[in-house]
């Protein structure tokens, strides 16, 4: 995708102003509510009219406020999957799939109805009407009737936030496979951090109606850990566990990390663990509590807000820390040191991401 | 039950022809109406809206008399329509039209209630899904005002059957031609010793509005089990 966008929309007091450009094929869309995320998505799909500017994709025109061109939504070619499914209720669920494509002209036709089908893994609900579906399903539905209308764009306006933790790491799953498999490229409108972690590696944010940044969500994670009530969340792929003393032993990165022993455990997955949790000590303590004590190595410090984030190196694995400035002057924390981190073994909590190729059944219940 | 005479039995016959008429002749418009009124953001809405409601108001007689004088032989459309060899004016086409603007209101407003309780989301769905507006209004804003339509048309439907003021001033009283129940009603009450037919026929009209209301019922229920 090469998009360029620059449009102003007024509405009462507040105003949309931006000028961005986007190259490769996913981006996030970053802000809090009233940032005017929303906004953005209806100007790109053409649902709304900008006051001026100039929106281009690929180096169409798609809007030009001096020329007076408004390519209707209908002809832009972009896919939007919304918060809520919008599944049109009096057609089932192989209608509200077949919408997008029979207005698909043939030439644009890349993606087929089987094909989709099984990626989504939509085959046992294809007859049914979308009010028996669960909230997951409606979901998967609203994403392949989005794909299937072969968008040059699609456009992921907060399609996780209506949904409970549970669903809402499976259809990111469900999003990355279909996305990863047909190559569509995407924009991931989202207030989460670590949907926006999950999703995508460049991001933009916006604030109060302009692009406060554009950067590598890594980087915009790192500097909203200070202003974030959970800092910043490491994300961790933990493998081989195996039941030791009462408590599970993942492998990570070439190291061993102790959990509690959970009621249903898979061998390995997905875990977060933020940034608060971690206690950095300069010397070996003795005696500690907390089962999991790693000797790692500085790789970098960086300021953000009112606190100091340290970058560990531990094998292969990254993590990061944060800590106030003063405790980092006392310890004499600097590049290349040797820091011992502890972190106890109920810090982290597993996300229920499935893993690459095999998305979950959806269990979630009728809503 | 008096058994009705020939004159009796066409005013009957005429009157379930003339508000079947006439509400088939209104669905498109009521339609149309109901989505601008909707959907639409355009100078005038009000205006329209107005219009629309107005019948529900305004004297039927007054509603007759307007059109007479727009559709009589002095007036433009009447005069139109007359040269083109389809006059209007005391025919039971007339009594159509008359019936159509008296009922108009009540199915632009069944309509509308159905329509208003479909989410924009829908329309915007479909939009980006590559629907134009047409497309949009026949595939989605339709299927989804279906419960609206008929619940509309019923209603209008029921209230054809009771038109009076209207129609018998554009339409005239002609028994076998214009002369629809109310009317034929009004007449036997009028002339003495038509006291048993009047009320043969208010018995007729009390029969067709309890059927109607029933079936405007049952389709209701139904609809709730459907939606």
């Amino acid at each position: 995708m090469d998009l360029r966008l620059r449009a102003r929309k007024q509405f009462g007091a507040f105003a949309l102003d931006v000028d961005l450009s986007i190259q490769g094929d996913e981006c996030g869309i970053f802000g809090p509510s009233g940032s005017g995320k929303s906004t953005l998505v209806s100007l790109l799909s053409g649902l709304l009219t900008p006051d001026q500017g100039h929106i281009s994709l690929d180096g169409e025109p798609l809007f030009d406020g001096a020329r007076g061109t408004d390519v209707l939504p209908d002809r832009r070619r972009i896919g939007i999957v919304f918060q809520r499914p919008n599944l049109f209720p009096h057609l089932s669920v192989r209608g509200n799939l077949l919408y997008g494509l029979k207005r698909c002209a043939p030439e644009h036709r890349r993606i087929e109805l089987d094909s989709l089908v099984r990626v989504l893994q939509l085959e046992p609900l294809l007859d049914r009407g979308v009010d028996n579906l669960s909230g997951g399903e409606k979901q998967r539905v609203a994403i392949g009737r989005a794909v299937l209308s072969n968008p040059r764009l699609l456009l992921l306006d907060e399609p996780l936030s209506a949904l409970d933790d549970h669903l809402r790491f499976q259809i990111i799953g469900h999003l990355k496979a279909v996305c990863r498999e047909f190559r569509i490229p995407f924009l991931f409108i989202s207030h989460s951090m670590l949907e926006m972690r999950l999703m995508t590696e460049q991001v933009i944010a916006l604030a109060a109606g302009r692009v406060a940044a554009q950067t590598s969500t890594e980087n915009l994670a790192r500097e909203r850990m200070g202003l974030s009530p959970v800092g910043y969340i490491n994300l961790l792929r933990l493998t081989d566990m195996r039941h030791e003393g009462g408590a599970s032993v993942y492998c990570w990165e070439g190291g061993e990390l102790v959990l509690p022993r959970g009621e249903q455990e898979a061998s390995g997955g997905l875990f977060e663990l933020s940034s608060k949790d971690i206690i950095l000590f300069k010397r070996h303590p003795e005696a500690i509590s907390a089962r999991n004590l790693l000797k790692c190595t500085v790789v970098s410090l960086f300021e953000s807000g009112s606190r100091t984030g340290v970058e560990l190196a531990m094998g292969q694995g990254r993590l990061i820390a944060e800590i106030v400035p003063a405790a980092a002057r006392d310890l004499e924390i600097v590049p290349g040191g040797t820091l011992f981190a502890a972190i106890k073994a109920s810090a982290f909590r597993r996300l229920a991401v499935p893993e690459p190729g095999q998305a979950q059944p959806d269990t979630g219940a009728t809503s | 039950m008096p058994v009705f005479a020939s004159a009796e039995t066409s005013a009957i016959l005429l009157s379930l022809k003339v508000s079947a008429a006439a509400t088939l002749l209104s669905l498109p418009f009521g339609f149309l109406a109901a989505y601008l009124l909707s959907f639409g953001r355009f100078r005038g809405r009000l205006a329209l809206d107005v219009l629309v409601n107005l019948p529900l108001t305004l004297p039927p007689v007054v509603i007759g008399y307007l059109l007479l004088i727009l559709l009589g032989r002095h007036g433009w459309l009447g005069r139109a329509l007359e040269s083109v060899g389809f006059p209007l004016i005391f025919t039971w086409r007339a009594a159509v039209i008359a019936t159509s603007v008296v009922g108009f209101p009540l199915l632009v407003r069944a309509i509308r209630v159905a329509m208003e309780g479909i989410d924009p989301h829908l329309i915007q769905a479909s939009r980006s899904l590559g629907a134009g507006r047409i497309d949009s209004l026949l595939t989605v804003v339709l299927p989804l005002s279906v419960r609206g339509l008929l619940a509309g048309s019923v209603l209008m439907f029921a209230r054809g059957l009771g038109e009076f003021g209207a129609t018998i001033i554009v339409a005239g009283n002609i028994p076998g031609v214009t002369q629809t129940i109310p009317l034929a009603i009004y007449d036997y009450a009028s002339s003495p010793g038509g006291d048993r037919m009047a009320l043969g026929l208010c018995a007729v009209s009390v029969v067709l509005s309890v059927g109607v209301l029933l079936a405007h019922e049952h389709l209701s229920r139904c609809m709730a089990k459907w939606g």
